[in-house]
């Protein structure tokens, strides 16, 4: 990557999006945010440490804003908006909503891609697994026992649905 | 491309580089060479004749966590759990945190204990350095333009080995003092490095002979005043400095108390750890 600016194709949400005249050094979550309309993912710290703009990169949770966005090229971008079909929510996201563990709301969809992807990793996780793996997801409203309800819940429900 | 443009921004992971450049502190406007998706960065290799690991410069944290590194490697697994969040430790990697070489990189007090060599390569060839000899100083590395980290290999684990950290909370924090106990058993050697308490990773020569020479190999066992022992040569050995994190005193105390903690746990076969501090069963 040598020129200033630069055009390339990303692939988000299983579609292909053209970003045109970005800057080098842009993040990501500056080009999906700015570029591409996709606002679900937050900006806050911009360095990592509140976890509000959390993505999936090739599987991986990231934070976007730590992504050059250039660099994402070939690779699969899911992002909050393409968790679940527009109007039908995912069971985490449900769950969010039915354990109250949504407040302002700001760091709602970094945490609903967290918990995804930490319930991929591991099933049925502990409390303590739950805080240790959600320590990257900064919120500043709900104290957390809520979001740790929410994740309990999701658990339990996919695994009476496993095992009827 | 490095041959071109020896001064392109190498960008790995992203949570060093683009910390900066999010924060207006660097702008990549030349040229960028993401290097994060070249294959033989990506990989490791088990050599069980040598009884060596040799691990890409682009493995990332998560991966030094799961089998079967963690099992190879328990220690740079212990401090790859003790960095950031699973989105840091899925972007981070060893090779970021060599060419960073922040004293506070996690990774870098286990290289340092481990004896590991770092291998550089650039379009004139490849070479190989002690890690103790890659590490010049706060953020500085031997790294020449137009050169970039490979790898690094170290001995796989041939007895016990730990890491242990002090911040300021339990969870996404970077390091106040930091410590690394590596044991050979072949050997009947120790090595023993320090983070963020020196410009650069330190080793403690003294603490390693005198603990060393004090442990009953055959049980596997040491006195306690040999631990506490161990504990001030350590402190002793440490250069620690008064900055925005934390004080060159509480540093200092803080390198005591990980040392005996990690030869305890090295040493004391299983019994109690120290108290309260200790008591989560977390190696951070």
């Amino acid at each position: 990557m040598r020129s200033d600016s630069d055009n390339y194709t990303l692939h988000v949400n299983g579609a292909d999006r053209e970003v045109t005249d970005s800057w080098l050094g842009e993040s990501l979550l500056d080009v999906l945010r700015d570029r591409l309309g996709l606002l679900g993912s937050k900006g806050a710290c911009e360095q990592g440490e509140c976890g509000s703009c959390s993505v999936l990169v090739d599987g991986e949770l990231v934070c976007s804003c730590l992504v050059m966005a250039a660099g994402a090229v070939g690779q699969t971008v899911v992002t909050i908006e393409g968790v679940a079909p527009a109007g039908s929510p995912s069971d985490v996201q449900s769950a969010f909503v039915e354990a109250g563990a949504v407040q302002c709301g700001f760091c709602t969809p970094g945490l609903i891609m967290a918990v995804h992807d930490l319930l991929e990793r591991s099933p049925s996780p502990t409390e303590t697994e739950i805080r240790e793996e959600l320590a990257g997801n900064v919120c500043r409203c709900t104290g957390y026992g809520r979001i740790i309800d929410a994740v309990h819940q999701v658990s339990v429900t996919r695994s009476a649905g496993r095992s009827t | 491309m490095l041959v071109d443009e020896p001064q392109a921004t190498l960008l790995c992971g992203g949570t060093d580089v683009m910390v900066e450049v999010n924060d207006g502190h660097r702008r990549p406007d030349r040229s960028v060479m993401m290097v994060n998706r070249i294959a033989e960065l990506r990989s490791w290799s088990h050599d069980p004749a040598a009884g060596t690991l040799t691990i890409g410069a682009a493995v990332t944290y998560s991966e030094l966590m799961q089998e079967p590194l963690s099992a190879l490697l328990p220690a740079l697994a212990e401090a790859a759990r003790t960095v950031g969040s699973p989105q840091i430790r899925n972007a981070g990697t060893l090779g970021g945190n060599l060419g960073t070489c922040s004293p506070a990189g996690d990774g870098l007090p286990v290289l340092a204990a481990a004896d590991a060599v770092v291998e550089l390569a650039s379009a004139s060839g490849r070479r190989s350095m002690p890690v103790a000899a890659f590490m010049l100083g706060v953020k500085r590395t031997a790294l020449q333009p137009g050169e970039l980290v490979v790898s690094v290999t170290l001995p796989v684990a041939r007895g016990w080995q730990g890491y242990a950290k002090v911040g300021v909370r339990n969870a996404m924090v970077i390091a106040v003092a930091s410590a690394c106990l590596v044991v050979d058993e072949p050997s009947r050697r120790l090595g023993m490095a320090l983070g963020s308490v020196g410009p650069t990773v330190l080793r403690c020569p003294e603490a390693e002979r005198e603990l060393a020479a004090a442990v009953d190999w055959e049980f596997g066992t040491v006195e306690p005043a040999a631990l506490r022992r161990f504990g001030e040569l350590a402190a002793s050995e440490s250069r620690p400095i008064t900055d925005h994190r934390s004080t060159a005193e509480y540093r200092r105390h803080a390198v005591r108390v990980l040392a005996q903690r990690l030869a305890r746990r090295a040493f004391a076969n299983g019994a109690t750890p120290d108290g309260a501090t200790d008591g989560s069963g977390r190696s951070a």
